[in-house]
Order: structure tokens, then C-alpha cells, then sequence
């Protein structure tokens, strides 16, 4: 029987990583993220997981002792957050240009400077080019169970490419909510052992890994971690249904809340959505017709899903915890992308918000709806705003 | 009639077909390095094959594994050039819980060794981990084009030390990597030369079989960035041993009291206290070494500064307990 637990993020974090059976986990300990390798240590210390953790000097030789452990041909696992993340930039190129099935679980924190530990996406958004899958969790439930389904669909022929799971830091990392705990057994068959399919280390078949390519061959390399993100699409879903079949937990790329009818409908990512649901039941006792949207999934971008989602609506409100300087927030950019030769397409309207841990609350919302609201009776709007600043400050 | 064994093993990990330069020493260290680790394997485990290698970016790395071909008969692999000791934490993690036995060599240039790949080598040592660490030392970034490191010697050309009106070259001393490994008071390391091939297969060798962390320093010749003829460089390796240049050691479980000097040849004397050297005469001027190489021809202009070289060198000796004397060549 599954067990329910109340637990914080990164404590369904540690037991996610504890029931995908990683071999090698390497971390690094950063707030908000410090309590999965501490949790992580304890279940290795007590024999619950038979892993070898190594204690890193640095998130960089964190991803790249997971990048030595994953071409050696095991499953590997770590955790990061922010500055963390971002020291591991450059060998995240390298995992997923190598096809190197890796999960790191983010505990979504602002970058520096000023430093600053609690939540936005701007890390994870800044990773967004590496080549890995991203998905982002509304909750500490989702933490959990998005981490067993990146191993999943990391681990799949036809992508083999490496994840990144985010939840927000300290409204997940740190809040305490009751985790259903699946079974090990159904765990078990849902990811099965790691078979490495062209990554391993072995004397009796050597192989060399992490090559240089001159300009000849070095485009192709490339295209195929284009193709896998591709591929990756269809074998979201098809592990999403997977998931909800084994576990009774349903996914999607995009989830949707009130939509269809709505005239304007707020996007957004992680644990906003939350909020924003309940924003919308408030906006529409007072008749307005609004409908919210979540992405669960950011790489590959659900592009199909994009332009079903905008055929529902006038405008499409963007709320982004990131910033992408002179342009907007990422999404903004992604959502326009996917848009961009629609005959018919919804007015898109940018939110930056809740920058470095500042709450998003039902005012700031109203904001940004009165901005919707302005581009749904075309009048003038601005594409990008930034809500919450206070201008006193300025 | 008897055949002699050879003195290292016939067996090729490093092949034919590299793209390295004509006379490069390195290759030649790779090649010897691995013989040695294939018969410490084959010694400890039965098995001449058990090891994997992680290397870092540089010249021997770009060389050896151009897409679609390698000269790597053993199980290889790159990631970057400052991660080499933290990718083989992880691949040695790998090996430990697939229960593969065997060992890791973890190679790194000096750059990606004394520089950037400083931080992840120290963890690697720290933590205990079963990888011998192999820094060949061609004492510049020579994959990029010959630009001065942490271990490019005092007086050296390179194109970000060129003498000038106000340069002598390089005006640092060398950073000595291996005291910095032994300070970990880790099981081995030593350094070795590719003018010293028998001794550094035997260092290898010891690397290898230990249980835990190893660390070599092997110097190897760039006759590119060395300026230096392309048949002379193990004669130019073997002349920076019998000259002082290039002290052979070991240093076991970080016992600095205790450290191994090996006797430098050329024609040296070698006074030793309770079998420990404790001093050293050498007979060949340090000139001879540098003579035969470019990035040194310009010293010999300024010859108050190869008389630095020789201070630092004997303070260089000091540190491994040895007082040396260090001739001027003959007016």
C-alpha cells in the first residue's frame, strides 16, 4: 500500500531518489536544496538505498562525477539550486550532448547579484538551452512523482537525454504537505533497471566517450539532441499515461483549470499555479471569464499544446518568475515562437513577477488583470510589465 | 636460445594513429603509463584490461579521439578540462557499485591539472577515491597554443610570458603539483620522466596497485612549445634530471620527513644520512638542459637570470630536504 507522509519538497525529493534506486548520487549542499543530499546521506547511512553518494567540493564536480557515473553505465541522480545550477552550466551542455540520462532535482531559487535564496525560475530558465527536459512541479506531490517520470522518459531509448525537475524554493522546498509515497514494487516495473545503451565504461568492450568533433560531424551531434527533445514529446505523454495508469496521478504537458470559456487565460509554471487557480474561482464569482494554465512541461516546449491552448482565448497572460533582459520572460518568447504563423492567434500579454521571493498575492494578479483586460477591449497595452516593483524603491 | 622479457608489456592502450605532433613526449608518457597500469592491473586483478581512464581537455586528449576515430584500446571518456579527477570519482563510484574491479587513471595536462582542474583533483584526493591522477607536465597550455601555466618553469618563452624589455619570460617559479597531492597524505605520489622511462613504468606501476588515491607528475618534452628538436626529447628529459631541474620523488601517505629521492645520474654525487639523500653535487650545469630548448635562448643573454633559476631551484630542493649544489658551465 502506498504510503501518505507530510513532507517537505525536498524531503519527496530524497524519497523519489531513493525509490528510482539511482547508483551514484553526487551533491553539493546549497539552500534551498541542502536538505535532498542531507535526506539522500541518511537513507544511504541506514542501507534504505544502496548507493554510492559522494560528498562533492562543488556543484561543477557534482555534475561531472554524475556525468563520469552515468558513462560508466549507471543511474545517477543529484540536487541544486541557483548558483549551484549555474556553476554547473557548462557540463550540462556536455550530459546532454553525450546522451547522458541524468535527473537533477532544482529547488527553484534567484540568482545573484544581489544574492538573494528564495524563489524564482531564473535558474532553471537559464538552463533552458542545454539540451535537457525540464519539468516544473505545483507541489510537493508532483516533486515527487515528476522526478520518477524525468528518470522514465530521461531513460528512454529514444531520447537519452538528461532532466531537470523544479519546484520553488522554500514554498516547496520547505513547506510541509502530505506526500503520497508509491509503493517500491510499482515503482520497480515502472522504471526497471538502468540497461545503459551507449554509455558504459566496460574493459571488455571499450569504447570511447566524449569525443572531438571537427565542423564536419559536429552539426549532426547536435541535431540528434534536437531530434531526442523531439522525440522526447511523444514519450512524455506516453509515460504520463503510464504514470497515471501504475499510480492514479494524471499529467499533461499543459494542464488547464476553467478554460473553456475564458476569455483571457494566465499561464504560468510551478507553484504559482496554485495561487492562480484560486484567483481564478474569485475571478469568476464576480463573472469574469478567466481560466488559468500550468506548464508542467518546458523542454521540450509543448508547442502543440500551446496553440490548442490558444485557440480557448482572446489574451493569454504570461506570469514568469524570470527575466530575459529586453525582451520579456522566456516564455514570452516561447509562447510568441509557437504562435508566430497562427492565423488566428490570442493577444499575448508578459507578467514578470514574484522576482527573488516576493509573494504574489491576489493584488498583484488583479494588476496584471487589469492589463489583460486592457489588450481583451484592444486598447493600448504594454507587452511586458513588471508587477509588485515598488517605485519607491526605484 | 632464451628470449628476454620485455621490460614493459607489448600490450597497446594507446594506439597507433593519434594525431599528436612528431616527437611528442607526451604520447610517449600515455603510452608507457598505460602499459604500466595494464601490468599492475594484470597483478593485482588478474586482469590486464581492468581500469578505465577519464581525461581532461588537452593537447593528448584532442589528439587521441577524433570523431569518428580514437587510439584508446581501453574504455575512455571526456568531459571537460578541469573535471577529469571528478569525473573519475564518479566513474570509480560506478564501478564500485556495479562491482567491477579494477582501477581508474584520471589524466590531466598541466592546465587542467595545476589550474583550472586544481579544485576537483583535491576533492578527488580528499575523498579517498580508488584513481591514480596522472598530470603530464609539458609545463605550458600547449593544446591552445603554448600559453604559460602554474607550471611553466621561472624564464620560460611562452606567447603570454614572451621576453621583452621589461620580461625575462615567465617570472614565477613552477608550482610543484605533487607536494600539493602529498599533502592530502594520500598512499602515493611521485614524479617521474620520460627521460626516465624504467623508473617511471615502476612509479606507475605503484600508483596502480595501491588501494586508494595516486598521484604521478610525470615531465614530458613539447618539442612545439619546447622550441626543441623533434629526436631530442627524451635526451632533454632525462638532461632535466641529471641537472636538477626535474627532481625524481616519492612521497608515500604524506610522510614529508620521509620523502624518496632518486638518484639523478649525469654524473652526480649523491651524499645519503640513514639511507636518506640530504644532499646532492651535481656535475652537469643546468645551461646544458636549457641550451637545447627555444624558450630558454633567450636567457642565456641575460645569464643573471639563469642564475636565478639555479636559487630557485636549490630553494625548489630544500623543500624536499636536499641541499644541492648546482655548477656553473665551465668559462
Amino acid at each position: 500500500m502506498p504510503m501518505r507522509k507530510v513532507m517537505k519538497a525536498n524531503e519527496a525529493a530524497a524519497w523519489a531518489a531513493k525509490l528510482a534506486k539511482p547508483k551514484v548520487i553526487a551533491a553539493f549542499p546549497i539552500t534551498p536544496s541542502t536538505l535532498v543530499p542531507e535526506k539522500i546521506s541518511e537513507f544511504v547511512a541506514d542501507g534504505e538505498l544502496d548507493a554510492e553518494f559522494i560528498k562533492v567540493e562543488s556543484e561543477h564536480s557534482a555534475i561531472s562525477a554524475c556525468v563520469g557515473a552515468s558513462a560508466a553505465g549507471v543511474r545517477t541522480f543529484t540536487a541544486t539550486a541557483s548558483q549551484g545550477l549555474a556553476l554547473m552550466h557548462e557540463i550540462l551542455f556536455i550530459a546532454a550532448g553525450m546522451r547522458l540520462p541524468i535527473v537533477i532535482a532544482v529547488g527553484n531559487r534567484a540568482l545573484s547579484a544581489p544574492i538573494n535564496i528564495w524563489n524564482d525560475w531564473q535558474d532553471t530558465i537559464s538552463e533552458r538551452d542545454t539540451g535537457w527536459l525540464q519539468f516544473y512541479a505545483e507541489n510537493n506531490q508532483e516533486a515527487l512523482d515528476l522526478i520518477l517520470i524525468a528518470f522514465k522518459v530521461a531513460e528512454d531509448e529514444r531520447v537519452l537525454l538528461p532532466a531537470m525537475v523544479g519546484f520553488d524554493a522554500f514554498i516547496l522546498t520547505h513547506t510541509v504537505e502530505p506526500v503520497e509515497i508509491p509503493d517500491q514494487e510499482l515503482v520497480d516495473e515502472f522504471l526497471g533497471e538502468y540497461e545503459p545503451k551507449h554509455a558504459y565504461l566496460d574493459p571488455t568492450r571499450p569504447i570511447t566517450q566524449g569525443t572531438l568533433a571537427f565542423p564536419a560531424h559536429y552539426m549532426e551531434a547536435r541535431y540528434t539532441v534536437w531530434q531526442a527533445n523531439e522525440n522526447a514529446r511523444k514519450v512524455i505523454d506516453e509515460v504520463f499515461e503510464e504514470f497515471e495508469k501504475r499510480f492514479g496521478r494524471k499529467y499533461q504537458k499543459i494542464e488547464e483549470y476553467r478554460t473553456d470559456d475564458a476569455e483571457i487565460i494566465f499561464v504560468t509554471m510551478g507553484s504559482l499555479a496554485g495561487t492562480l487557480k484560486e484567483y481564478i474561482d474569485h475571478l469568476r464569482e464576480k463573472g469574469i471569464k478567466a481560466g488559468a494554465a500550468k506548464l508542467t512541461v518546458y523542454r521540450p516546449f509543448p508547442i502543440e499544446e500551446v496553440r490548442e491552448l490558444a485557440k480557448k482565448a482572446k489574451v493569454l497572460a504570461l506570469l514568469e518568475k524570470n527575466v530575459t533582459f529586453s525582451v520579456g520572460g522566456a516564455l514570452f518568447q516561447d509562447f510568441s515562437r509557437a504562435l508566430i504563423n497562427e492565423s488566428e492567434k490570442p493577444k499575448i500579454v508578459d507578467f514578470i513577477l514574484g522576482l527573488g521571493g516576493r509573494d504574489v498575492t491576489f493584488k498583484d494578479l488583479d494588476e496584471a488583470l487589469a492589463i489583460a483586460q486592457k489588450a481583451l477591449n484592444g486598447e493600448e497595452f504594454n507587452e511586458v510589465n513588471w508587477i509588485g516593483l515598488r517605485k519607491e524603491l526605484l | 636460445m632464451a628470449v628476454r622479457k620485455p621490460p614493459v608489456t607489448t600490450r597497446e592502450y594507446w594506439a597507433p594513429g593519434h594525431a599528436a605532433c612528431a616527437g611528442c613526449g607526451c604520447a610517449t608518457a600515455l603510452r608507457l603509463a598505460t602499459k604500466a597500469f595494464s601490468e599492475a592491473m594484470e597483478e593485482k586483478y588478474g586482469d590486464p584490461n581492468a581500469f578505465a581512464i577519464a581525461q581532461a581537455t588537452g593537447c593528448m586528449e584532442v589528439v587521441s579521439a577524433v570523431f569518428p576515430y580514437t587510439a584508446w584500446k581501453a574504455p575512455w571518456v571526456h568531459v571537460a578540462f578541469e573535471n577529469a579527477a571528478a569525473v573519475a570519482s564518479g566513474v570509480e563510484a560506478a564501478w564500485k557499485k556495479l562491482g567491477r574491479k579494477g582501477k581508474i587513471l584520471a589524466i590531466g595536462g598541466d592546465g587542467g591539472t595545476a589550474d583550472i582542474g586544481m579544485q576537483a583533483l583535491s576533492g578527488m584526493l580528499e575523498r579517498w577515491h580508488n584513481v591514480v591522477y596522472l598530470m603530464y607536465d609539458n609545463e605550458a597550455y600547449m593544446n591552445t597554443g603554448i600559453q604559460r601555466s602554474s607550471s611553466t618553469p621561472y624564464g620560460a618563452w611562452t606567447t603570454t610570458s614572451p621576453p621583452g624589455k621589461l620580461s625575462i619570460g615567465e617570472d614565477k617559479p613552477k608550482k610543484w603539483v605533487a607536494l600539493i597531492a602529498a599533502a592530502h597524505q594520500i598512499p602515493y605520489v611521485a614524479t617521474a620522466s620520460i627521460g626516465n622511462p624504467f623508473d617511471f613504468v615502476k612509479k606507475m606501476k605503484k600508483a596502480a596497485k595501491v588501494d586508494g588515491p595516486a598521484f604521478v607528475q610525470v615531465q614530458c618534452t613539447c618539442p612545439t612549445g619546447w622550441k626543441s628538436p623533434l629526436e631530442k626529447g627524451v635526451e632533454i628529459a632525462r638532461l632535466a634530471i641529471e641537472t636538477g631541474v626535474w627532481p625524481l620523488f616519492e612521497i608515500e601517505n604524506g610522510d614529508f620527513h620521509n620523502i624518496k629521492i632518486q638518484s639523478p645520474g649525469g654524473g652526480a654525487k649523491v651524499k645519503r644520512e640513514g639511507g636518506r639523500v640530504v644532499a646532492i653535487e651535481f656535475k652537469k650545469p643546468i645551461e646544458e638542459y636549457l641550451k637545447l630548448q627555444g624558450r630558454f635562448k633567450h636567457l642565456f643573454k641575460q645569464p643573471e637570470a639563469i642564475d636565478v633559476m639555479r636559487e630557485q631551484i636549490k630553494a625548489m630542493w630544500k623543500v624536499l630536504g636536499v641541499d644541492v649544489t648546482l655548477p656553473k658551465p665551465e668559462e
